[in-house]
Parts: C-alpha cells; structure tokens; sequence
C-alpha cells in the first residue's frame, strides 16, 4: 500500500511537471507578444524592451522554464500581465465559488443520474428504460452552454424561478448546477443501470426473493448499496470534467469562478493566470484520480492496489 | 468641438497681450439637482487595475477618472479642456514652459491634503520604467524625461515645486498636446504613502482625489463606490454609491436591465440584440446615440508588393462598399472617407476620400500593371462581427480580380502580424481599431501613421513612413498658442489630406456608441456618450428618484 501510494505520488508530480513543461511551452510559442499586450500602444520601443527586461522574457525559453519553476516550489505563481495582481490571490479568492458549483453539480448529477439508472435498470427493457436511456445520451452529448442558456431563458427569464445569473445565494446556484450536472447524470444513468442489473443478477438477490422480503425492501435494502458503491467511486474522476466544464458554464451564468478567470485569461493572452489556472486544474484531476483509486479498494474488495 | 475654440481664442487673445496665455474656469452645477440614490453597471470582464498609471482599457479608464483627479479635465459631455485640480495655468510665449496654480483644500481619500509635490511625485512614478506605466511615452516632452525612461535619473528635472500650490514644467519642444496630456489618466494625482503602503497593489486599493472612493472590491463579483464627502467640486457627484457587477454576460445584463435590476449594461447592447431593442419605442427611447473617437479601416503594407504600388492601394479604397458594411453591422458606425473621425477636431469636412467605383479602381489596378488582379491575405480578428466584415472586403475586392484569404486569428496574433514588417499584407483593423486617447488630431498620426511606429512591433501596421509629414507633425504640434489652434488644425488636417492620397489606409467606418440605461436615469444625454468617459460619465449622472 505505502509502496503503491508513494509511486503513485511521483507519477503524479511527473504529470504536473508534463503539465506544466507543455503549457508553458505552448504560451511561449504563441506569436502574440505578452509585453506590448503590457505596454499598450503608445509605448515606446525603449518601454517595450525594458519591461521585457523587467519581466525576463528576453531570456531564452529554457531560462524562462526554470525560473518559473523556482517560483512555482516557493508558492508563487507570479503576477497577472493584465491585472498586475498575484495569481495565487485571483485564484484563491475565486477558488470557493468554483467549488461550490462542483459540490452543487456532483448533487445534481447524483441525484439525477442514480435515480434514472436505477428506475431504469428496475423496468428494464421497457419504453421507460429505453427512454431514460436516451435522454442521458442527450444529456451527456448536449453543449453545456446550450444547455445553460436554454435553463436560463425557461427558469429564469420566463418562469422567473431563479436569478438571471450571478452569485450569492442558493437560488443563484440551482441553474449553474444542473447545467453542470446533466452532462454527469447521463453518465451516471447508465453507469447506475449497469451496475443494478449486475447487482439484482446476484444469487444473493435471488435468495433475498425466495425469502419472501418486500420488492422495496430487496431494492432500496440489499440491492442499492451494492449497487451505488462502485458508481459513487467515480466522483473523483470527474473532477477533469468539471474542469472543462466550469469554463463554459460559469462564463454563461456569471459565476465568478477560476473557470471564468481561465476564460478572460485566454481571450486578453495573459499567461500567468493561464498557467496558473491550468496548474490548479492539472492538480485537481490528479488528486481526484489518486483519491478515486485509493477508494475503489475499500469500496470493492475484489480491487487490490498493486 | 467649434465651442472649444470659440470660448478658448476670445479668453487667451486677451491674455496675449499681457504676454501670457492662460486660461481659468469653474464649471457650473445644477443647483436643483438633489444628490442620493445609488446605480448599478454591469461588466462581462474583470476590471484589471484602478491604478491611474496602469490602468489602459475603456472599462477603468472612465472609472479611473471618477476616483482620481488630473490638473485638467474636460467639461462633462465634451472634448472642451477646462483646468480641474489646478486652478489655473499660464504658458509661457515660447510654448516650452507651463505653470499650474492648484487649488487649495483639495484632500486625497485618506484625509491629506494634495499638494505640488503630489503632483511631481506622480509624474515621477508613471514616466518612472519600474512602474511598467503603458502610458509613459505621453510625457516624452518634458525635460528629463530621457535620463528617467533610461533609469539614470529617479526625477523629471523639467517638472519644478514652486510653492506648495504652484508647479512648473519645462518642455524640451513646444507641446501643443501638453493640456490634454495633462487630462489624461497616466497624470493623475496620487498620494505617495498610499502607492509605498500597497506597493504593487495600488491598484486594488486606489486611494485618489476624486468624486467617489473606492468601498467595496470582491474579485470577480463586484466593485462599490461611495461618494466622496470632501469632494473639492461642491455638488458632485450627484449619487451616493455606484454597484459594478462583473462577469455578466452582455445578453444577460441586457434581461436584468428589462426586468429593471440594473441602470446601464456597461458593455453596450449585444449585437445578436441590437434591432430587437432599437424597433421597440419604449426602450429605443432609453437609448442615447453619440459620435465616438474611433476609425476602423484597412491597413495595406506599403513595404510588400503589389501594395507598394500607390494605384493598387488607391484601387482598393475606391473597389470598397462603405455603406453595405455600415449596413451589415445595423448601422451603428458612420462611412469614413479620412483618418480621422467627424468629432475629431482637424476632421475635414469638405474632403470627399475616394468614392466607390469599380471600374474606376479596376482601371487603376490595370495600370498598376495587374489588369487580372492579384493573390493576397486579409487579417482579421475573430470575433464578431469582424469576419463578417472581413468577408464583405473579401467581396468587394474579387470584384476587381484581387483575390484575397481571410487570416481570422486571436486578436493578440493579429497585432503581432501586423508588428511585423513581412507579417501582413491587408489587415481589417476591427476590434483592435484606434480610439484615440485624447481628443487632439495628433492622437492619430505618430503610433498608427507616422514613422515612429512603423517599427517591429509597432502600431503602423501599413509600414507607411513619410519623413516630410512627421516633419510637418512635429511643426504643428509646436503650434501651442491656443489663439492659433485653429491654423494648427488646418495644418493637421492637411497632413490628413496627403496620408489619403498615399492611400497606406482604406479608411472603412466610425464606430457610434449606443448606450442604453434605465428609465430612472437623469443628466444630460451628452453624459451618457461622453467622448472621454465609456460608458457614462458616472461623476455628472443622476438618479430621478430622489429629486
């Protein structure tokens, strides 16, 4: 175990040091010029060339690499080109409303996707199965910010169920989650719908009929359980994509997490947040994946680490 | 911008004859307007900083200027300079020397009073190279700016502390631009203990002279400003507290702005939604139209062939159809046939540009020596509505045999194309198109159109250079005296008139800005598309509720 986890850890430093290597070297290859995106037009050459300086970009790349990389070890990860404020501060303070969103998305997803599945699986082969099976198929191959903007036209500006964007309260996040949440629940739908039917197969289900237990009793009792471990195990692989998702879905409802300070970084070129957004994202996805695989185990004894 | 000079020539003609321009004014307030009541403005970005010598988009430009002070500003809704936290100043006949007097009692937001050696101090941090100021290069006419730009001096010899209420500046060339540099926000007062208290956060935590002080900023969420009890100017602002809340859409702030939740969506109305709310009346009628200081045009690199060749460029200026773009974009810009656009002192009036005309500009072409035409890019940027427009060029020109591919990249990387001497040869300037920094025709030659910025990395992205104009550039910006402001105008807009008959631009349109606010909203409609304050100039608004 001790072995397995501390494997583990180095892969997953290398990943982030991977990560890091080829982001940084895709921002350096970009042609747009951070400095004079700095300077402004009206500066003069000797401007441009002394914030260059200043900021050590007239360095060779491999230079540049390794100093960011000292100042990464240190905690630091520099200061936006655009709003001249630290990274680390932008992150963090937008840090808990992302995470929020995430909590409020693995709700939704759950409760949605485990409840399509198991109905599923219950009826299955029925008109209700096929169904539930084809709305999570929409549900997951649906553009998040239609489905955002369509939650948002139906709930909010015409029902006025829910504020039209913005954060603060519980109503805020409802339409947010759930956008975020359906791409998950169809997923979940038919991850819950295979492992129910793999579960209610069990001789033990068998037995539990045969002693005459109540059909709610057997499912919700014996059968769910079982069922919903290995699928719950899952969550942490999700992280990654929540990740991707939080770009789109908190640009569309104004929710001022590190999904939409990734997405003004990108259309204004301003690298340190780039890269310090994609860093904190690599590091969820990883941590997510290594808490997914330390879990499983205890979850599913057939599983051992190795 | 006729108001301008007519109030300006009468006071310093007068003033002349002592040997001395000078120039005072106080501006006057409604009396009858009450203050209170509070606004909100919405925001789709971040504001990046409200540190005046960092501070350089349209989005905290204008809340810059509501929070600190210049020696001049302008008159509110105009591009009329008027002395603000000076009181008063003279220029000396040689043009090369100008004195402020300042006024007395004008406190910072934390207590102190402002003084000249503020003034200085803060001159000496913006021209400063550690403060990585983008608006530096404005001050390159004082004396000493050289030795400071080059780090061998921590001080503008040419700026002096007279007494604690009068401060001199010493220019190494007549400035005629002096004034309104003087306005803009780079110049702006700000109290050295506060800049050494935060250091590098200055700009999260402004601390100025002006209308409102800063009281509430959550990243990403919202900004609060509360009005300013010891504002030196009795009666502004008229409101109590402005809102701005960040990260909403254009589309969404445009839905909370008719349901009534906020005062003006500060990004504009979306385009997707322009002809919705313009055919409404109740709404068109919340919509205030004004001129902007904005000219989007096509830039032809004069260094590569066939572009080198004056014909083809003139060729391409006349093959455009000005008023079908116009109309692709709901009509919310102008034709433009000049540089410079129609609320631009030095503006051309009589001048016609080059009229649309196929043939003529296929004769041209043939006489160029390309009778078939021609292979060739066009650079745009990729957001909308410029790949539209770019497609429209595209249009235009195959119909005179030039065949053109549309380069649509980030904006970023269409502006280091355009940097680059062998980067691009057509590039349709929308979304990255110059709005000038102040309202003076000079703003629109030396980075865009003169040779200074025909250089790598440069804003000249037509590459064009005429040593004979920069020349008559320079003798029309050492036109100080403002009794001649109008000959020096003349000048400029002859300069103009040579630039369109070497053709390095096809100049396309000038952007007008419709802003939409909130029925509750008051002040005068020139507030609202003040030339110097996007969206609204947020110092001089008011709220009808509470008068």
């Amino acid at each position: 175990m001790i072995a397995y986890l501390g494997r583990r850890l180095i892969q997953s430093l290398l990943i982030l040091l991977g990560v890091s290597l080829i982001t940084f070297a895709l921002l350096y290859l970009l042609p747009a010029d951070p400095v004079r995106q700095i300077a402004g037009r009206s500066a003069t050459p000797e401007t441009v060339e002394n914030i260059r300086r200043q900021l050590g970009l007239d360095q060779p790349f491999i230079v540049q690499y390794w100093h960011y990389l000292a100042r990464l070890l240190g905690g630091d990860l520099g200061r936006s080109y655009i709003q001249r404020s630290e990274v680390t501060e932008l992150i963090v303070s937008r840090l808990p409303a992302s995470l929020l969103l995430m909590v409020g998305a693995i709700l939704c997803e759950l409760a949605i996707g485990l409840t399509m599945g198991l109905i599923a699986a219950v009826k299955r082969g029925s008109v209700t199965d096929q169904t539930l099976m084809v709305a999570s198929f929409v549900g997951v191959s649906a553009p998040q910010f239609v489905v955002g903007l369509l939650l948002l036209y139906v709930f909010a500006v015409r029902l006025g169920w829910f504020p039209i964007g913005g954060y603060g309260s519980w109503r805020h996040l409802v339409l947010p989650s759930l956008t975020m949440g359906i791409l998950g629940a169809g997923w979940y739908a038919r991850m819950m719908r295979s492992s129910m039917i793999d579960v209610l197969r069990q001789d033990y289900m068998r037995t539990a009929h045969a002693k005459g237990l109540a059909r709610g009793a057997i499912l919700f009792r014996h059968a769910l359980p079982n069922a919903i471990l290995p699928v719950v195990a899952m969550i942490g692989i999700d992280i990654g994509v929540f990740m991707g998702g939080i770009v789109v879905v908190e640009s569309v409802f104004g929710w001022p997490g590190i999904g939409q300070l990734a997405w003004q970084a990108i259309q204004r070129v301003d690298i340190p947040i780039i890269m310090g957004v994609t860093l904190v994202s690599a590091f969820a996805i990883v941590l997510g994946n290594l808490l997914a695989d330390i879990i499983a185990p205890f979850i599913d004894p057939r599983i051992k680490l190795r | 911008m006729r108001r301008f000079l007519a109030s300006t020539v009468a006071a310093s003609a007068l003033a002349l004859m002592l040997g001395m321009a000078s120039a005072r004014a106080d501006d006057a307030v409604d009396p009858n307007t009450k203050q209170g009541g509070a606004i909100t403005i919405t925001y789709k970005d971040d504001v990046a900083t409200l540190d005046p010598a960092i501070g350089y988009d349209w989005q905290n430009w204008s809340m810059i200027k509501s929070l600190f002070d210049g020696l001049m500003d302008y008159e509110p809704g105009t591009t009329k300079l008027k002395p603000d936290l000076a009181e008063s100043y003279e220029i000396s006949p040689d043009g090369k020397t100008f004195t402020f007097k300042l006024r007395h009692g004008v406190k910072f937001h934390n207590g102190r009073e402002m003084t000249a050696d503020d003034v200085k101090y803060s001159l000496d941090r913006v021209t400063n190279p550690k403060t990585q100021s983008p608006g530096a290069g404005f001050f390159g006419s004082i004396k000493g700016y050289d030795d400071v730009a080059a780090g061998k001096a921590d001080s503008l010899s040419g700026v002096t502390v007279v007494d604690p209420y009068t401060i001199k500046f010493e220019l190494t060339r007549p400035d005629a631009t002096f004034l309104h540099i003087m306005a803009i926000n780079f110049s702006h007062v700000v109290p050295k203990e506060e800049v050494e208290k935060y250091g590098a956060d200055f700009g999260k935590h402004p601390v100025g002279t002006g209308a409102f002080r800063l009281a509430e900023w959550t990243l990403g969420q919202r900004i609060v400003f509360e009005r300013n009890p010891d504002y030196w100017h009795k009666g502004l602002p008229h409101l109590d507290k402005i809102t701005f809340e960040i990260g909403q859409e254009p589309i969404v702030a445009l839905l909370r702005l008719q349901k009534g939740e906020i005062d003006v969506p500060g990004d504009g109305i979306p385009p997707a939604k322009f002809q919705e709310v313009m055919s409404d009346p109740e709404q068109k009628a919340r919509v205030v139209v004004g001129g902007q200081l904005h000219t989007g045009y096509i830039t032809m690199n004069t260094t590569m062939a066939p572009f080198d060749n004056v014909k083809v460029r003139q060729a391409v200026n006349m093959a455009i159809n000005k008023d079908r773009i116009v109309q692709m974009i709901n009509n919310r810009a102008v034709p433009a046939n000049q540089p410079l656009p129609p609320s631009m002192p030095g503006y051309d009036k009589a001048f016609k540009g080059y009229a649309y005309d196929v043939a003529k500009a296929k004769a041209l072409l043939a006489e160029a020596g390309h009778p078939d035409g021609f292979a060739t890019q066009l650079f745009a940027m990729n957001t909308d509505p410029n790949p539209r427009i770019a497609q429209a060029i595209q249009q235009d020109l195959a119909a005179i045999g030039i065949k053109a591919s549309i380069q649509s990249l980030a904006q970023a990387n269409v502006i280091a194309a355009g940097g680059d001497k062998a980067g691009a040869p057509m590039i349709w300037s929308g979304g990255m198109a110059w709005i000038a920094d102040f309202p003076d025709p000079s703003n629109f030659y030396g980075p865009i159109l003169g040779c200074a910025g025909a250089v790598p990395g440069g804003w000249n992205w037509s590459w064009y250079c005429n040593k004979d104009l920069d020349a008559k550039a320079a003798e029309a910006d050492s036109v100080v005296d403002p009794a001649k402001s109008e000959e020096r105008e003349k000048m400029w807009s002859a300069i103009y008139d040579k630039i369109m008959e070497d053709a390095p631009w096809a100049p396309i349109f000038n952007e007008q800005r419709f802003t939409l606010k909130s029925a509750r909203m008051g002040g005068a409609d020139n507030l609202y598309v003040d030339p110097v304050h996007i969206p609204i100039n947020y110092d001089n608004v008011y709220v009808k509720d509470v008068q």
